[in-house]
């Protein structure tokens, strides 16, 4: 490859990087449940991409290139519980790490609310609970979280609605059962 | 989607709060920019150390087109993140600039052997 070529890969590469570091953490992190996990996951995410990118570039045909990037983390995270055959570990109920992601507006309003919702994301089937994260965490819409999963659009929005409603269900249900 | 009650409206608000965007710890990001910088440029620094030293001999050049090779390729990184991580000791043991340069030329070559031999 010609050496303007390569420096042109590398700055778009630079510039994925700083556009979805934030993006590839938090993904991380709701679905691996703990940082030291999530920062090997982003870690290898960007290694990963690294090596693939020239090829990914060339076939996005323009189109974002943040699905593709979830899309290695989300493979990375199933290789990762599979070598370990074990669940998530989750100290996202842990309240110091709640603080640490929470503002204290957020925390004086609804603590007890949100702490019951992210114990709520832990009990859904992975595929709702990686679509809640990508659409809520990462703010993606139906269409980049249809290519990060590789389903259609159409399956996409039924799952995320799916997600909320049983979410929203098992959150009633602790809140009915705290609140006795 | 949220058509069918206000409340769910409510709800997918309360799940973006909890949901929140989560920073990478700083020193995670240093590693990262860190690794990443090396990926793009170990390769060259070290073809050149060993072009200067040593492309008067052809029977070096085998060596160097074997390094500019896993430049471009998919092993690249795993080759790099695997001889920097062995550069202190290597370091160590050479007695000069371009005895690093050979010995570290030695250990891309052999890495990517392993890489493509697997």
């Amino acid at each position: 490859m010609p050496d303007s070529d390569k420096a042109k890969l590398d700055a778009d590469f630079a510039e994925l990087y700083r556009a979805h570091l934030k993006d590839v953490y938090s993904y991380a992190y709701y679905r691996v449940g703990n940082h030291h996990d999530a920062e090997d996951l982003t870690e290898q995410t960007f290694l990963q991409a690294y090596r693939h990118f020239e090829r990914a570039q060339a076939e996005s045909d323009g189109r974002p290139m943040r699905p593709w990037l979830i899309r290695i983390a989300h493979n990375l995270a199933a290789n990762l519980y599979r070598d370990r055959s074990r669940k998530p570990q989750t100290p996202i109920e842990d309240s110091e790490t709640l603080s640490a992601m929470h503002t204290t507006e957020d925390l004086v309003e609804g603590r007890d609310e949100l702490a019951r919702i992210l114990e709520g994301v832990k009990e859904l089937p992975d595929d709702r609970r990686e679509a809640l994260i990508m659409r809520f965490a990462l703010g993606m819409d139906n269409r980049e979280i249809a290519r990060a999963m590789g389903r259609t659009d159409g399956a996409t929005k039924v799952l995320l609605h799916r997600a909320i409603k049983q979410l929203e269900e098992i959150v009633g249900r602790a809140g009915q059962i705290g609140g006795r | 989607m949220s058509s069918d009650t206000s409340s769910f409206g409510e709800f997918e608000h309360l799940v973006k709060r909890a949901l929140t965007p989560v920073d990478p710890p700083a020193d995670l990001t240093l590693r990262l920019e860190s690794t990443l910088t090396e990926l793009t440029e170990l390769a060259h620094d070290e073809l050149e150390s060993w072009e200067l030293s040593a492309m008067r001999d052809p029977r070096n050049w085998v060596r160097p087109v074997a390094a500019a090779a896993i430049g471009t390729t998919a092993g690249a990184a795993l080759v790099v993140l695997r001889v920097r991580q062995q550069h202190r000791k290597r370091a160590a043991k050479s007695s000069g600039p371009i005895d690093l340069a050979e010995r570290t030329l030695h250990a891309v070559a052999d890495e990517t052997r392993r890489i493509l031999d697997r």
